[in-house]
């Protein structure tokens, strides 16, 4: 029997997973998806947030602050892109210049480092390119960037190569426990068994609380509609350029990502339909006409693609992190700054778990590390050399946009959790994300995955279910 | 890091990196080296099954992967040295070409001349901006040409495709011919961007509705393409409220214009043209950086594949003349355009030489003259009935107006 279940695998579950793991647990990750990473973590703003948002005393000043000091570690240890770039919040009037005064002061209340408030002289020395109508900035040198389902993918898979187990495509159905053993039931009458369960469900967090007789919280999914741009048009700033906030959230930011490309975004609307990610021209407009607002000279001919995402917003105005009954905890309301804070919940739940009794203790043998993902493009032009002599297809580049390869692209099929879909690889090796959008790779991808997966290559799909790349054959 | 060094190098073995060999070949340079990524020469032509090509330039029809052995045949007769499977990933204004192989790793090539014949791709969806969902069933034209004609797979059955450019309307004939119904291509233009025998043959032969000035507006379906929303869009390209129709379809190819794959050119520091997103270049096809040259779809979207070899040939024997010396630069005449003529190629003049420019227009005209000036003098006065968009159109610039020029500009425009 497991010890735990952790139900939902997003960069919440990923860190649980790998906490409990990492002290002796045997864990298992259910997510209904196709592939991990598929909720908020898919799509959202990429951002550890320095941590003078959240007001004092919360949960979520307390963990984005922790997560966010924990963070490097946490990437360097899994080999996932992170850079500390710095944050700005940028003011536009009077009123924006004392909003940011007290964010400055909330900040340092909540043990944020690093904060200082600039002038648009000041202010044009380190970003040139902010719009014209900004007049002052709060800058917070510890804010970054870091790819959230890089982190998701690489901490399953490190809690995986430690032990853990997976199970896609399990929709939690029902919960039942009968003499302290959990049963957890799959839409499709698969069951698991374990002492203990955590709930980092995102915006169905709410529907499995109540699961387990905890009603107590609702979760509304809060929509997010996203822009990003080409690595051509990405050096256009350095810092994340953020608006100085309102009630509906943090606002528009202006991005780089990690690997350079400009992330625009995103819009907060609240909706009923929690698999609603759809983009709507109204959106994309906004985000446009917000973005050039906080940054001039941003080049949209180089758009390459756009999309939304959904936060999870609890109905406490906090994350819910608790325990409704005995050995079942809630990580629910998981909205940003979520993925900053990720460490620092997985942490907490841990010991949330050892209070309910649950005996854990740190492994001697676990090992907290990761092959990056992007390692070949990492090398030395004389290591690649010498992968490429021992195995070949490091050589036969794939994704021309991308410059990857046939061995990359093996590589991500055959390390966990193993992909089995075109937006998996994508997710994990980059083909189909630049400038072309998969146009020239998509076809090989498609081949490979089939190959890999021994299946037909009809039945290769984008991300599972009835989203199928292929209908059939032209004469078959 | 292996490094070898060669006089001449073609980055790309399409028919542009073909035709350039064989001309820098037949000019008598040896020592050449075409690079090229895929697995085998002929680039994009290896998937274009239909015909059609090579009217002018070997006065017959032929199918896409027929005209690319023809070069393919003259390069491996001649014996020109060519790497497939070989992809560069760095270009420097030094002429350094960097590239990867099984068979060299990552090596280094010290270059005489470099021919950039990379060709181009297709603008995705996302540059577009067209809101909805995400769902699988929407390709490129040309992603699902290479399922259908290399793969033998079929992306979808219900088909709608949005954009009239000649691969778009090349797929609606290749899918209705594989048993899928195509139920409208539309174009957000007043005007087609495809060839007229494209549009006859392809959409009209077919019964296929060509919607002008109809876009997409909107995307359904969560998982695989259940339907698009079209829209009439006014003369600003809007769309108009109350003319929504929403389409049932399970694929959605896209046709939306091609972008010259110049991402090595920028590197190198070539400087390009803001219209045709190539590099800005002479009569000779060289960049402003010397001993670099530039031919094909990478340089400007060609329509014919024969106006392409024509533009190699042309880049591969001034190759051969940078090597040995002959270059000439006797002059520096730039081309102005008014915008109905959107650019020229070449848009530098550096030789008093009868030299072709070629040109794309920026609307559909009719019974327009196009004029060629020095200055309020005029040079050349030609009658047209009619000029689009989709058709490239050409005109000569005499080697005693440039001599007697010398230096300055000459302009090209439309007139009434």
């Amino acid at each position: 029997m497991l010890d735990g279940i952790i139900i939902g695998g997003g960069v919440i579950g990923g860190m649980v997973a790998r906490e409990l793991t990492a002290y002796g647990a045997k864990v298992a990750i259910v997510e209904k998806a196709h592939d991990v990473a598929m909720g908020a973590t898919r799509a959202n703003s990429a951002i550890v947030h320095a941590g003078f948002d959240a007001k004092e005393g919360t949960l979520k000043a307390r963990f984005n602050v922790r997560g966010s000091e924990m963070m490097r570690d946490v990437c360097r240890e899994l080999g996932v892109k992170y850079k500390n770039n710095g944050s700005l919040v940028v003011g536009f009037s009077e009123e924006d210049r004392q909003t940011l005064a007290e964010l400055k002061a909330r900040g340092e209340k909540n043990g944020v480092k690093e904060l200082s408030l600039l002038d648009r002289e000041a202010l044009l020395k380190i970003e040139p390119n902010v719009g014209d109508g900004v007049t002052c900035a709060l800058r917070a040198g510890t804010g970054a960037i870091v790819c959230p389902y890089e982190l998701c993918i690489a901490a399953i898979g490190n809690a995986m190569d430690n032990g853990a187990e997976l199970f896609l495509g399990f929709e939690v159905t029902a919960i039942e426990e009968k003499n302290g053993v959990y049963t957890v039931t799959a839409k499709d009458g698969r069951t698991l068994e374990a002492s203990f369960i955590v709930n980092c469900a995102g915006v169905y967090s709410d529907k499995i609380a109540a699961m387990a007789g905890d009603t107590s919280f609702s979760v509304i999914p809060r929509r997010g509609e996203y822009m990003l741009l080409d690595k051509a048009a990405g050096g256009v700033i350095t810092h994340t350029v953020f608006r100085c906030p309102s009630k509906m959230g943090k606002g528009i930011l202006v991005s780089p990502t990690v690997d350079g490309n400009l992330l625009l975004g995103p819009t907060a609307e609240n909706i009923e339909d929690k698999t609603d990610v759809k983009t709507t021209a109204e959106g994309l407009a906004k985000v446009r006409l917000q973005a050039n607002e906080q940054v001039k000279s941003i080049d949209f001919s180089k758009s390459i693609t756009s999309f939304a995402g959904l936060r999870s917003v609890g109905s406490t105005g906090d994350f819910i992190i608790n325990v409704p009954r005995a050995r079942f905890v809630n990580a629910a309301g998981i909205e940003s700054p979520g993925l900053s804070s990720a460490p620092a919940i997985a942490e907490y739940v841990r010991e949330l778990l050892m209070g309910e009794g649950i005996a854990l203790k740190k492994r001697t043998d676990f090992n907290p590390c990761r092959r990056p993902m992007h390692e070949f493009q990492m090398m030395t032009n004389d290591e690649k050399s010498a992968l490429i002599e021992k195995d070949p297809t490091y050589a036969h580049v794939i994704c021309r946009c991308e410059t990857i390869s046939e061995g990359e692209i093996l590589a991500a099929l055959r390390a966990n959790p193993k992909p089995s879909d075109v937006d998996g690889v994508k997710r994990r090796t980059r083909s189909g994300m630049g400038r072309c959008q998969g146009g020239f790779c998509t076809p090989y991808i498609v081949e490979l995955i089939a190959k890999e997966l021994g299946i037909d290559e009809t039945e290769v799909t984008k991300f599972g279910g009835a989203s199928k790349m292929n209908v059939g054959y032209t004469k078959k | 890091m292996k490094q070898i060094e060669k006089e001449l190098v073609i980055i790309g073995g399409g028919p542009a990196g073909l035709a350039a060999a064989v001309a820098a070949y037949d000019k008598g340079l040896r020592d050449i080296l075409i690079l090229e990524r895929d697995v085998a020469l002929g680039g994009i032509l290896r998937q274009c099954i239909h015909n059609g090509f090579g009217l002018h330039r070997f006065g017959e029809e032929l199918t896409g992967p027929e005209y690319a052995a023809r070069y393919e045949q003259q390069v491996k007769e001649r014996g020109i040295p060519y790497m497939t499977e070989t992809m560069v990933t760095e270009l420097r204004a030094d002429r350094t070409v960097v590239a990867r192989s099984a068979a060299m790793g990552i090596f280094e090539i010290k270059a005489g001349a470099v021919i950039l014949a990379m060709g181009c791709r297709e603008r995705p969806k996302g540059a577009l901006g067209i809101a909805g969902t995400r769902p699988a069933g929407i390709y490129t034209a040309g992603t699902a040409q290479k399922f259908v004609n290399m793969k033998g797979m079929m992306p979808g059955k219900e088909v709608v495709i949005l954009g009239s450019g000649d691969i778009g309307l090349i797929m609606a004939r290749r899918m209705t011919l594989e048993g899928a119904r195509v139920k409208a291509v539309c174009e957000l233009m007043p005007y087609s961007g495809g060839l007229a025998r494209n549009i006859e043959q392809c959409l009209n032969d077919f019964d296929i509705p060509l919607l002008l000035s109809h876009t997409v507006i909107d995307i359904h379906g969560k998982e695989r393409l259940e339907a698009v929303t079209i829209a009439k869009v006014d003369e600003r390209r809007r769309p108009i409220p109350g003319t929504e129709q929403t389409i049932p379809c399970d694929t959605l190819l896209l046709s939306c214009g091609l972008i010259p794959e110049n991402e090595l050119t920028a590197q190198a520091g070539v400087p390009m043209d803001r219209i045709t997103n190539g590099a800005l270049v002479d009569g000779d096809r060289q960049t402003e950086i010397p001993g670099v040259f530039a031919c094909g779809n990478v340089l400007h979207v060609h329509d014919l594949v024969d106006y392409v070899s024509e533009e190699a040939a042309i880049a591969g024997e001034a190759a051969v003349r940078f090597l040995r010396g002959e270059s000439k630069k006797s002059i520096l005449v730039s081309v102005k355009t008014d915008g109905k003529v959107r650019y020229t190629v070449p848009q530098i003049l550096t030789e008093a030489k009868d030299t072709r420019l070629y040109f794309r227009v920026s609307d559909v005209f009719r019974g327009k003259k196009i004029v060629l000036k020095a200055g309020d003098r005029v040079l050349l006065e030609k009658k047209t009935v009619k000029l689009a968009p989709g058709e490239m159109e050409t005109v000569t610039v005499k080697a005693e107006w440039l001599s007697e020029l010398a230096e300055g500009e000459i302009s090209i425009s439309l007139s009434d």
